[in-house]
């Protein structure tokens, strides 16, 4: 079992923080890699990157959105208990490169993805500004983290209960009309990393993003995970998770991510009904 | 003589025995195995029907020699425990072999009893004896020399690695296998479904090795997790690389990556890994079709045609580019398909998929195709019938056209020579790959291919390492 040493629940319990003994995967793990993790035997096998890492220790940290049944079980693990199974770390870590000006743009639990990816590139010597977004204020997360990694923190909320009232994108172009910036980095959900890439495809500034399939395995053996690059059909848990946003087919993966939407929906609901909160 | 004669005459009469199985209607719906095994009586009926061959044919058609004329005769004779440690000498996993094993083509396929009539049932009777062994054997452990002070890695715990474990724990080394999965067992586990090959029997298999003390850690993605020269770092003297075929390959042609459609190895995984099939209780979901495609015809499109019947698919159809005669899978395999009501399209393939406004796929374009010359592999290159194009309704589609060679670990590891198609390249003879301490066998060295061929590299790479770690390089 891989013990859980350290549990937060931030945004009213919609976004859970585990650390946990994991010292083999915490001696390799890089920015930008991610875990599966399987809470039990019955248990699916979820991905999630890696926020934090301390080889020390030998604990991993991952943070977690609840949007599902698997996300609903592993928040019912408190500290001391833990995960069956974890793996990793898996994918490719981030090419953290000094570039000069990043704008690190993040919604929802996207910013938790983002977070050990703007650190390393604040570390490495890049003026690095942050923007993150969230459909209200309760459902912003890691504010303070984020403002530790960056410059300059930019915030967005649809409804305007905090920040500026709009979109990420909103406030991404007026850093863009300002010109100088090298490299934007956006994690987060799909439409926004599609508007974002759309944006900054016209100010021609180069883009990565984190893309989100559904995984299985995670070591390219399945193809579950696949998703169009430019021409070409990529795995993202081997070849990604990170990809040059310019070339990314979003709709087929906003799709894809919808290919098991009833049985999640049922499988959510059973799991309500046996565990209320 | 005359004694003689009429005692040979009688043998031939004996029809083979038949394995009782489910009724097709019944086990179409099920995922409980689907032949229930010989009984003591019909096992040793059907053992007398060998001729006890002075030089048997059997023995050159079986990878890994399996003395079966002495097998046999010790089940005729009602000594099954005897007769289980004689198929041990050569196979460690008897139970497994005896149900997947394309015997039509090894063993069973140069039965001089087949010559005539039906070959003697090996195949069968190799099952019967490791099966009664698991139920009423005294599950004794074989000897074991004394500890060398040596350990090996084993990466991938598949037939092949299985096999290097086992070999190498009983001559007395410290033995530890890495698999990246959450479960060990390799395609046994996540690729054969349970109605051919029940998961209790592939873990009681590996349950055995761990009492004999071999180490299985899993969740150890070799290549990412620790890499090979760490592992020798950590004190490893050898390593055996045995991770399968574990790259799907899937058709390049338009409407690829719509929702239902799956490579075999997302399908056979969420389905016997992860038991989708049993999804609510298990979480992982699956597509069940009700009309669904299996392209390809070796023994992963069987098993998937047949795992989305049990699904609940209306139609499970076969749609395969050659014709009935170049089908790869199993007799055995095609037969029960077919009992269960698979309906096959030979000499078709697809060349578009057809989607829904939600990208879920719905149909499939496909051209007909002839017979023209024959290609490398020797079959006759199927070549498309123009303006022949028709269309098939379906819902699922599962792609079972082959697997490729997994880079992930090859890559991450300097100096191990690939072939151009990216498997390893290892002396047929040894195991042995280009790099120092490290031999590879099975599928990423051959290729997909089969349980049997590669238990028999694995037998052939302990024995190298075995020599290595006692005499050198
Ligand atoms: C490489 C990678 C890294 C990720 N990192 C994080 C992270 O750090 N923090 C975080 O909160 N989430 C992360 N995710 C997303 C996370 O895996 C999903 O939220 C989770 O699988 C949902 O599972 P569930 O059973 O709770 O929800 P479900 O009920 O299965 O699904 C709810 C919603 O989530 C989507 N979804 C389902 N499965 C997945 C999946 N495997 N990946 C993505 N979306 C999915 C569905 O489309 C659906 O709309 C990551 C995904 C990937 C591929
Ligand atoms: C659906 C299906 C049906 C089949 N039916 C038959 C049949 O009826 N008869 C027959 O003889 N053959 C059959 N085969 C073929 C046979 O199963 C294979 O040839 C055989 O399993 C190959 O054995 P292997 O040990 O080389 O590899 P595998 O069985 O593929 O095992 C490799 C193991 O290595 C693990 N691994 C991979 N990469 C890593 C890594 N980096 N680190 C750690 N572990 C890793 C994998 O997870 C896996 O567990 C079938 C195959 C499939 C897919
Ligand atoms: S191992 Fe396979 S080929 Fe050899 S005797 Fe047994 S069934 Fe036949
Ligand atoms: S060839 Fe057939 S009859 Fe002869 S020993 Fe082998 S199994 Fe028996
Ligand atoms: S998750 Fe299976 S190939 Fe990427």
């Amino acid at each position: 079992m891989f013990k859980i040493v350290k549990r937060e629940e931030m945004s009213e319990g919609t976004v859970i923080l585990n650390e946990i003994e994991a010292p083999l995967i915490a001696r390799k793990a890089k920015p930008g890699q991610f875990v599966i993790l399987k809470a039990n035997e019955t248990g699916e096998r979820i991905p999630l990157t890696m926020a934090e890492t301390d080889p020390e220790k030998g604990t991993i940290t991952v943070i977690y959105m609840v949007v599902g049944k698997s996300t609903a079980l592993f928040k019912t693990l408190m500290v001391g208990e833990g995960y069956q199974d974890i793996i990793g770390p898996l994918g490719k870590p981030t090419d953290v490169e000094k570039v000069g000006n990043v704008v690190c743009v993040g919604g929802g639990t996207g910013i938790a993805v983002l977070h050990p990816i703007t650190r390393a590139l604040k570390e490495i010597g890049n003026h690095v500004t942050s923007i993150i977004g969230a459909r209200s204020k309760d459902l912003l997360i890691l504010e303070d983290k984020m403002k530790a990694v960056s410059h300059e923190l930019l915030i967005t909320t649809d409804d305007g209960s905090y920040g500026r009232k709009g979109f990420v994108t909103d406030a991404l172009k007026d850093v863009l009309d300002k010109g100088d910036t090298q490299l934007v980095v956006a994690i987060g959900p799909v439409p926004m990393m599609k508007f974002v890439s759309k944006l900054t495809q016209e100010y021609g500034v180069k883009t990565i993003v984190s893309l989100n399939p559904i995984m299985v395995d995670g070591t390219g053996m399945c193809g579950g995970c696949r998703v169009t690059v430019g021409d070409q059909t990529k795995f993202a848990c081997v070849d990604g998770p990170e990809f040059d946003g310019h070339k990314v087919d979003y709709d087929e993966l906003m799709l894809r991510l919808q290919a098991y939407c009833e049985h999640e929906q049922q499988c959510y609901n059973d799991f309500c009904m046996l565990n209320p909160q | 003589m005359v004694e003689q004669e009429t005692k040979k005459v009688k043998r031939e009469k004996i029809p083979r025995q038949p394995m009782p199985e489910q009724e097709p209607e019944l086990r179409a719906k099920n995922f409980e195995e689907v032949p229930f095994g010989y009984s003591p009586e019909t096992a040793m009926k059907e053992a007398e029907r060998c001729l006890q061959c002075k030089k048997p044919a059997c023995i050159a058609g079986c990878p890994v020699e399996i003395d079966i004329p002495g097998f046999i005769r010790l089940i005729k004779e009602g000594e099954f425990t005897k007769s289980i440690r004689k198929l041990w000498e050569r196979n460690s996993l008897p139970a497994i072999c005896g149900r997947v094993c394309p015997q039509e083509i090894q063993c069973e396929g140069v039965c001089i009893v087949g010559k005539k009539g039906e070959p003697v049932a090996i195949g069968n009777l190799e099952r019967f004896a490791a099966d009664w062994e698991r139920e009423n054997g005294t599950g004794d452990l074989p000897p074991k020399a004394e500890p060398k002070g040596k350990k090996v890695a084993i990466v991938g715990s598949g037939p092949a690695g299985l096999t290097v474990a086992g070999d190498l724990i009983v001559k007395g080394y410290e033995i530890t296998v890495f698999e990246a999965f959450h479960k060990p067992g390799g395609v046994l586990l996540y690729g054969i479904p349970e109605f051919r090959l029940p998961k209790e029997i592939v873990a009681q298999e590996i349950n055995f090795l761990e009492r004999l003390g071999v180490k299985v850690e899993c969740n150890q993605v070799v290549g990412r997790t620790v890499s090979i020269n760490e592992l020798f770092e950590d004190g490893y003297d050898a390593v055996f690389i045995g991770v399968g075929a574990g790259l799907p390959i899937l058709l390049n042609i338009p409407g690829k990556n719509l929702i239902g459609i799956y490579s075999a190895n997302e399908y056979l995984t969420r389905s016997n890994l992860m038991k989708a099939y049993r999804f609510p209780e298990y979480d992982t979901p699956i597509i069940r079709g009700r009309n669904v495609v299996t392209l390809g015809a070796g023994n992963v499109a069987m098993d998937s045609a047949r795992t989305a019947l049990r699904l609940g698919a209306e139609n499970s159809r076969i749609v395969y580019r050659r014709s009935r005669t170049e089908v790869p899978a199993r007799d055995a395999e095609v037969h029960h398909a077919e009992e269960e009501g698979v309906e096959f399209f030979f000499l078709a393939a697809p060349t578009k998929f057809i989607g829904n406004d939600q990208g879920r796929v719905v149909g499939m374009e496909c051209l007909k195709m002839e017979l023209g010359e024959p290609d490398d592999s020797g079959r006759r290159r199927p070549v498309p019938m123009e303006g022949s194009e028709f269309e098939l309704e379906c819902d699922l589609v599962i792609v079972a056209v082959g697997a490729g060679a997994n880079p992930l670990l090859t890559q991450s590891t300097e100096g191990l020579a690939l072939n151009k198609w990216g498997y390893i390249q290892a002396d047929p003879k040894t195991g042995k790959t280009t790099k120092k301490g490290v031999w590879a066998g099975g599928d990423i060295v051959t290729g997909s291919a089969t349980v049997i061929l590669a238990m028999g590299a694995g037998r052939i790479a302990a024995n190298s390492i075995d020599d290595y770690l006692t005499w050198g390089w």
